[in-house]
This record gives C-alpha cells, sequence and structure tokens, in this order.
C-alpha cells in the first residue's frame, strides 16, 4: 500500500498537467460502524468545543487571536486514528481541534483560551500556544510556516533515535506559501525524514483565495521538486482522511521520507473572530455546509446504516454538550495565574 | 623577463601559512593552472596555481618551511632563453598597501589587511607590538589556572572543536549541524575531524537553508536532541533569527515550563577583515534583548572551551558569538575533560584603580592593549571581559566601577542601543554615587561597514579612541 501511495502519485502526477486541480482522493478504505461513532463524537465535540469557545470570545473571556477550527474537524479526527504512541502532532495556530484530537483534556484547552492557570501554558500561552508533550502534541505556532521547520525537527529526532514513530506538521494553505516550508522538504526528502507534511487547504490564507495566491493551486504538487510524492484528499470525509493517513503512515514508517497530503478542507468561520467575511459569500459558506459537512455526513451514514438512531445521537451531544459546558466553567472558575508567574518559565 | 611568485592569502584574515610541498621542481615548465605547491593554514589546505606561464627558475622558500608572511616570494618564474643562473632574486614585493601604509599610529587589530602581515594573526597594533594579539599583562589567573591545572596552549579555534568533541562523547544527544561542517571540515575549520570521530549521523551537512535548519534543530531540541547549530557566520542567521527568538527563547514561557529548548546557536560574529556590511554586523544586542535566550561571546581560547561545554549542557537556547579574528589566537586551557566555566558570570582581566574598561569577545583585544597605553600615561586601568552578555554580570561590573568611580565601555558593534548602552545604564542607575565622570562608550562607528581598508578601520574602535575617552573622564 505504501509503494502504492507514491506510484500512484506519480502516475496521477504525470497524467495531469499543472493547471487542472486533481480532485480529492475519494478512497474510503476499510472503515466501520465504530469508527463512524468515535468519529461522530469526536468532530461533535471540537465543534461544540469552538462554538462554545466563539461564545466566550463575544463575552470577552477569550482575548487576543481565537482561530476556530469549524468545519475542518474530519482532518484532524481522521488523521489522529491512525497514528500511534509516540508519534508527534505540530501545527499553526488554528489549532484547538489538533489538540482534543489529541486527546488534550478540553478543560484545559479552554482554560488556555481564558488565560487562567488551570490552562495547559498555566495561561501563558494562550490560544495559539499549547503544548502536551504526554499527549505528543508539540503545539500551536503562532508564526505562520514555522511549524514545518519545527515539525521536521521533531522527525529528525525520532530517525535520530531509530524509533519508529513519525510526525504529523500540519499548515495551512497560506503557510504553503512560506520560504521555509520548501527549505524543510528539501531536508526531509534528503534525510529521508518520518514525516507526514498535511497541508489543510481551507481555500483561504486569511482573506486571499487559494487562486490569488498560489501558483500551483494543487498542494499535493508542492514537493514534486524534491521527489516528495503527495495526494490530494477530500478532507471533509473523514473515512477519506483516515485512508490517506493511514498510506501515508505506511509510507513514512517504511523510511522512505516525507509525504505530502492535501486536505481539502473548508472554515465556516471567519479567520479570526475579527474577520469581515468580505471575501467570499455567505452562499459559498451555506452550500458548503449543507452539502459538504463533515459531521452531518457521519451523522447520515449512521443513521442509513442503522448504526445508531436519532435517540443515540442526540445522547452523545447531551454528552459532548456537558463535557463542553465542564470545560467553559472550568475554563471560568479557574483562577488567573498568581502574578509569580509572570517570571517563571522563562530559563529552564 | 624573471617573475617572482608570492606566497598567497586564503582568506580575508590569513597572514601567514606553512608552505607544505611543491609539486613543481626547478627547471620544470609550467602553464598557467598548473598546481605548483600546497600552502596550509590551520584553517585550510590549498593548491596553489601558477599564474603565468614560464619555468620554475629558482625555489626560494623550502617545502616544510612554516610561518611564511603572505606576499613573501616563494619562487621565480624565469622566461624562455633565461636559465636559472641568471635569476636575481627580485626584490620582495613588501610594500603595503597604501591604506595600511598611511594608517594612524595605533591600528585596531581587527582591521589590517591581510597583504600588511604581522607576525601573528591578528595584525599587531603598530604603536605596541608585543606580538601578542592582547596584553596578557597584569592579567588576573583563572580560578583553575590560581589552582595549578594542567594546561596547553591551543588556539580558540581547536579549544571550541575541542570543547563540541568532549561534549559529544559524554552525551549521545548532542550533534553538530550546519553548512559545511561534515565533509568539508568547517568553513573557518571549528568542526574539523568531527566528522571522523562522529560519523555522518551526528555531524550533518545542511543544504544551505538557515531558516529551515534552525527551525529544525529547535524542533529537534523540543524532542529532548541537544543541537549545536553552526551558522556559517552570525549575518546568514538574520534568515533564522525567527526560529531562534519566536519558536527557541519563547517555547518554555508559551508551554508553560514543559517544553525546553536545549540548543545552541553557535557561529562567528562581528567584523572579519575586508569583507564589507553584509559579512561584518555584531549581532550581540540583538541577541541580548531576548529573555529566554542566553547570549555568550568569549575573548579568549580558555573561557571559549569552558563556556561552550556549559553551553551545550545548558536546557536553555544559547547564542554563542564567536569571532573570526579571534579563531586562530592560542592561550592556556586546562586539559581536564570535564572543564566548564559558569555562563553569567564576568572575569576580571586585570586589576587596576583608576578606571574600569568593560569589554568582551574581541572588545577585549581594544581594551587590554589600551590598558598598556594607558600605564605609560600612569593610568591603572581594571579590565572586566563580561564574557556573557546575557544573563549579565552586573555584580561584577557594579563592584568594578564602585571602586574605580570611571568606566568605559569598549563595543565594536553600533552605539545606538547597543550593549554599551544597557552597561551604562545599569552603572547609572546602581553606582550613580560612586562614579566621578560620565561613563563613555567607544563603540563602531554609526555607519554599515566599509570595505575599503582605511574606512574600515575608521569605522571600527581603536585603541586611541579608547585612550582619549579615559583621558577625558580622568581628566589627565
Amino acid at each position: 500500500m505504501a509503494v502504492a501511495a507514491k506510484k500512484a502519485s506519480q502516475a496521477s502526477t504525470n497524467a495531469k498537467s499543472a493547471d487542472s486541480p486533481r480532485i480529492g482522493h475519494k478512497s474510503v478504505g476499510s472503515w466501520t460502524h465504530q469508527q463512524d461513532m468515535a468519529a461522530y463524537r469526536e468532530m461533535l465535540l471540537i465543534r461544540r468545543f469552538e462554538e462554545r469557545a466563539g461564545q466566550l470570545y463575544g463575552m470577552g473571556l477569550i482575548g487576543g487571536f481565537c482561530h476556530l477550527y469549524i468545519g475542518q474537524e474530519a482532518v484532524v479526527t481522521g488523521t489522529r486514528m491512525m497514528l500511534k504512541p509516540g508519534d508527534q502532532v505540530i501545527t499553526g495556530y488554528r489549532d484547538h481541534g489538533h489538540m482534543l484530537a489529541c486527546g488534550m483534556d478540553p478543560k484545559g484547552v479552554m482554560a488556555e483560551l481564558t488565560g487562567r492557570s488551570g490552562g495547559y501554558s498555566r495561561g501563558k500561552g494562550g490560544s495559539m500556544h499549547m503544548f502536551s508533550i504526554e499527549k505528543g502534541f508539540f503545539g500551536g505556532h503562532g508564526i505562520v510556516g514555522a511549524q514545518i521547520s519545527l515539525g521536521t525537527g521533531l522527525a529528525f529526532a525520532n530517525k535520530y533515535r531509530g524509533n519508529d514513530n513519525l510526525c504529523v506538521a500540519s499548515c495551512g494553505d497560506g503557510a504553503a506559501n512560506q520560504g521555509q516550508v520548501y527549505e524543510s522538504f528539501n531536508m526531509a526528502e534528503l534525510w529521508k525524514l518520518p514525516i507526514i507534511y498535511v497541508i489543510e487547504n481551507n481555500r483561504y490564507a486569511m482573506g486571499t483565495a487559494v487562486s490569488r495566491a498560489s501558483a500551483q493551486k494543487d498542494f499535493s504538487r508542492r514537493g514534486i521538486s524534491f521527489d516528495i510524492p503527495g495526494e490530494q484528499v477530500d478532507g471533509m470525509d473523514v473515512r477519506a482522511v483516515k485512508d490517506a493517513v493511514e498510506r501515508a503512515a505506511q509510507w513514512c514508517r517504511g523510511g522512505n521520507g516525507p509525504i505530502i497530503l492535501e486536505m481539502q478542507t473548508y472554515r465556516y468561520r471567519g479567520h479570526s473572530m475579527s474577520d469581515p467575511a468580505k471575501y467570499r459569500s455567505k452562499d459559498e459558506v451555506q452550500k458548503m455546509r449543507d452539502e459538504h459537512d463533515p459531521i452531518e455526513m457521519v451523522k447520515t451514514r449512521l443513521l442509513a446504516n442503522k448504526v445508531a438512531n436519532e435517540d443515540d445521537l442526540k445522547k452523545i451531544d447531551a454528552e459532548v454538550r456537558a463535557v463542553v459546558t465542564e470545560a467553559a466553567e472550568f475554563a471560568q472558575t479557574s483562577p488567573e495565574p498568581d502574578p509569580s508567574e509572570l517570571w517563571t518559565d522563562v530559563y529552564a | 623577463m624573471a617573475t617572482n611568485i608570492l606566497m598567497p592569502a586564503l582568506s580575508p584574515t590569513m597572514e601567514q601559512g606553512k608552505l607544505a610541498k611543491w609539486l613543481k621542481k626547478e627547471g620544470d615548465r609550467v602553464k598557467s593552472g598548473d598546481v605548483i605547491a600546497e600552502i596550509e593554514t590551520d584553517k585550510a589546505t590549498m593548491e596553489v596555481e601558477a599564474v603565468d606561464e614560464g619555468v620554475l627558475g629558482k625555489i626560494l622558500i623550502e617545502a616544510g618551511a612554516e610561518n611564511v608572511l603572505v606576499n613573501t616570494p616563494i619562487a621565480v618564474l624565469i622566461g624562455e632563453g633565461e636559465s636559472a643562473g641568471d635569476v636575481q632574486v627580485a626584490a620582495p614585493a613588501s610594500a603595503p598597501p597604501p591604506a595600511a601604509a598611511s594608517a594612524a599610529p595605533i591600528a585596531a587589530p581587527a582591521i589590517m589587511p591581510a597583504m600588511a602581515s604581522a607576525e601573528h594573526e591578528p595584525a599587531m597594533d603598530a604603536a605596541s607590538d608585543d606580538g601578542r594579539p592582547w596584553s596578557w599583562d597584569k592579567a588576573q589567573p583563572w580560578a583553575w589556572m590560581a589552582a595549578g591545572a594542567e594546561t596547553s596552549d591551543i588556539t580558540m579555534r581547536e579549544a571550541l572543536r575541542d570543547a563540541m568533541a568532549e561534549e559529544m562523547r559524554r552525551d549521545e544527544l548532542v550533534f553538530v549541524m550546519g553548512e559545511e561542517v561534515a565533509e568539508y571540515q568547517g568553513a573557518y575549520k571549528i568542526t574539523q575531524g568531527l566528522l571522523q570521530e562522529f560519523g555522518e549521523r551526528r555531524v550533518i551537512d545542511t543544504p544551505i537553508t538557515e531558516h529551515g535548519f534552525a527551525g529544525l534543530g529547535a524542533g529537534a531540541a523540543m524532542a529532548g536532541l541537544k543541537p549545536v547549530i553552526e551558522f556559517m557566520t552570525f549575518n546568514f542567521a538574520m534568515q533564522a533569527i525567527d526560529q531562534i527568538i519566536n519558536s527557541s527563547a519563547k517555547t518554555l514561557y508559551m508551554s508553560g515550563g514543559q517544553v525546553k529548548n536545549p540548543i545552541v546557536f553557535r557561529g562567528p560574529n562581528g567584523a572579519a577583515a575586508r569583507v564589507a556590511a553584509q559579512h561584518s554586523q555584531d549581532f550581540t544586542p540583538w541577541y541580548s534583548n531576548v529573555p529566554g535566550l542566553k547570549v555568550v561571546a568569549p575573548s579568549n581560547a580558555a573561557d571559549a572551551k569552558g563556556l561552550l561545554k556549559a553551553a551545550i549542557r545548558d536546557p536553555n537556547p544559547v547564542v554563542f558569538l564567536e569571532n573570526e579574528i579571534l579563531y586562530g589566537v592560542s592561550g592556556p586551557v586546562p586539559k581536564n575533560d570535564d572543564f566548564v566555566e559558569p555562563i553569567g558570570k564576568a572575569r576580571l582581566h586585570r586589576a587596576g584603580k583608576d578606571v574600569t574598561l568593560i569589554a568582551w569577545s574581541i572588545g577585549m583585544t581594544y581594551a587590554s592593549k589600551a590598558a598598556a597605553e594607558l600605564e605609560k600615561l600612569g593610568i591603572d586601568a581594571e579590565i572586566l571581559d563580561l564574557r556573557t552578555i546575557r544573563p549579565m554580570d552586573t555584580g561584577a561590573i557594579l563592584s568594578s566601577v564602585r571602586k574605580t568611580g570611571r568606566c568605559v565601555v569598549i563595543e565594536e558593534g553600533w552605539q545606538q542601543s547597543g550593549v554599551g548602552a544597557e552597561v551604562v545604564s545599569r552603572i547609572v542607575e546602581h553606582a550613580f554615587d560612586f562614579l566621578d565622570a560620565p561613563v563613555l562608550r567607544v563603540s563602531g562607528k554609526d555607519v554599515p561597514m566599509p570595505y575599503a581598508a582605511n574606512l574600515e578601520k575608521l569605522a571600527l574602535p581603536t585603541i586611541a579612541e579608547i585612550v582619549q575617552a579615559v583621558r577625558a573622564i580622568t581628566y589627565r
């Protein structure tokens, strides 16, 4: 399967001209009802969490920048399914979904958003800077593209130690135009580092559409000059994400070096909370919600296959809401960091 | 027509070298481009190619000769029809270039062009040339020196290499990465021999990709490795400064203490010689500004070794600022493999009572020579080598200034927002009542580094300026 990834990629690459975007990979591989149930709960948690974060932001309880993941839930959920203990995940600033998918405690994440002592960084990092080494989550980085070099270093450490772990380094379509991304691609392929570069193409870098910023709009081809294989994946379908990551992980763990997965996805909310949303129509967002919503697709499938009925799903919904409510309460009741925290953690 | 073949310079800072081997013998015909000899410095081995055609008439410097000055005639090339017996050794092309010839009597050590060489590198202060790069006159011994540690004299280049090698032997997590650090043996030969001892897994040549490999290093450090990232020079680290500051320096804080970044960013910083504006900047104040970083700038071989070992062992990111001019300077270094010097501690280089000179890195060469000049004027200068810029040893600064009541800070970089400004500020805040005169700074001039030899000399601090500043505040 792993070899097929490269071959398939090369074949499709050869068959396409540079300006005709390929259709996202629709293969869903093996997929069980249990995985549908798990994905439903996970994606719902991320969505409800983010909705609540948006609400707390509106109430002035979360400050600064806050980038919501709503719409993109399938990407992290499907990815996480194929990782194993010791694998590392690193991403940019649209990171809450990644943290929840890594199994980080929603209370600790939400309390970090509100800048409280119960947050993962004890209130000193905020939305864009959270970490959990225990869960293999290495941030949470606010500089566009920086996490790609850092993630390449995490993968380097795996190779240096001779273990079987890989790193998933994610960035958006905007970050994919940063120079250091290509510096990292070059070194990763040169040294055959075990890393999956996930480019979450949500179509807009802040307010700039991919077509207005990217000469090569097929991000799976961004590694061609380094001989890194790539695939476009339907990032709204959690099954396709999981399937692509499964093959990519085999590729990496097989010592073949890096691979690029372009996850074709969409964010429903603005870039951050202060997005004027002048760059796209409401119709475009609504159409995506109606036709491609990652959670609705799973829900429909669960009902159609009679894996769950409406009541079962309502029950999950209620459980998820309870988790989020508890997180939001914790985030408001956890005390602010002690003033002495100002001076801690500057030096180890 | 006989032509002299001269000892060539291999680098902007080379002043002498060894004539390792002749590949042609007297009487051999040579064409332009033929390799006629090999020469060596402590940094590199290079082939000497013939420029003109002719016959190698006479070899003037035998193979194996050491310390051959740049521009010394090493052989004579004769034309067709001439015989070697006719050769009159042409007068040595020893006239220095105009800039050096017209130099002020007191010249800064950093800027003498290679062709105007004195016997040792770096080029000497013309007025007080004691054959050493700086004055150890009245130098205070290190603690280990006073304790009678066994030492050997090695260059700062060797000291840095030994520090890395010893730490790599000690800790498997330490690796070295950078441009030309492995097969080339280091652009400035600091990593000489490391590839041979530790292999390509731990001594890694990178593409020319500063931003990328600085970030890769920071990521590897987050995963618990201990990278030593070499920048060929810190001028190129501007490509990477985002990762040094935004990723390395801040992650511990942003993660609430979870994610450490035990990494060393090292390489030559500041002006070398005649490499002009884009390759001659002192970045010490840039890094000095950033909490989360430690910043080290050693002036001599022992401190270089002891502090680099400490930097590699430190759990924090350390920016380790070396100086190309100082690489070839030898000094006593303890032989002990566990020798470390503490980061954050200044070193009293010379005890004195009339004025405190504060310097670090190459600034120490100016300070120590200025002290020797001042002594001729009856002024007894104390010299403090800061060694570490962040954390700054404020206690050492204050105790010296409280004793002397006067201070001059010497800095090769620009004055505005420089390290000197910070030192002065700390003195004024904490020792104002002890001052008998304003604290002055002698710094690099507020211009991009010029290429022309005479202008470069003017752009750097000079010993004369230090002497003048001290006289101004001692009213002598």
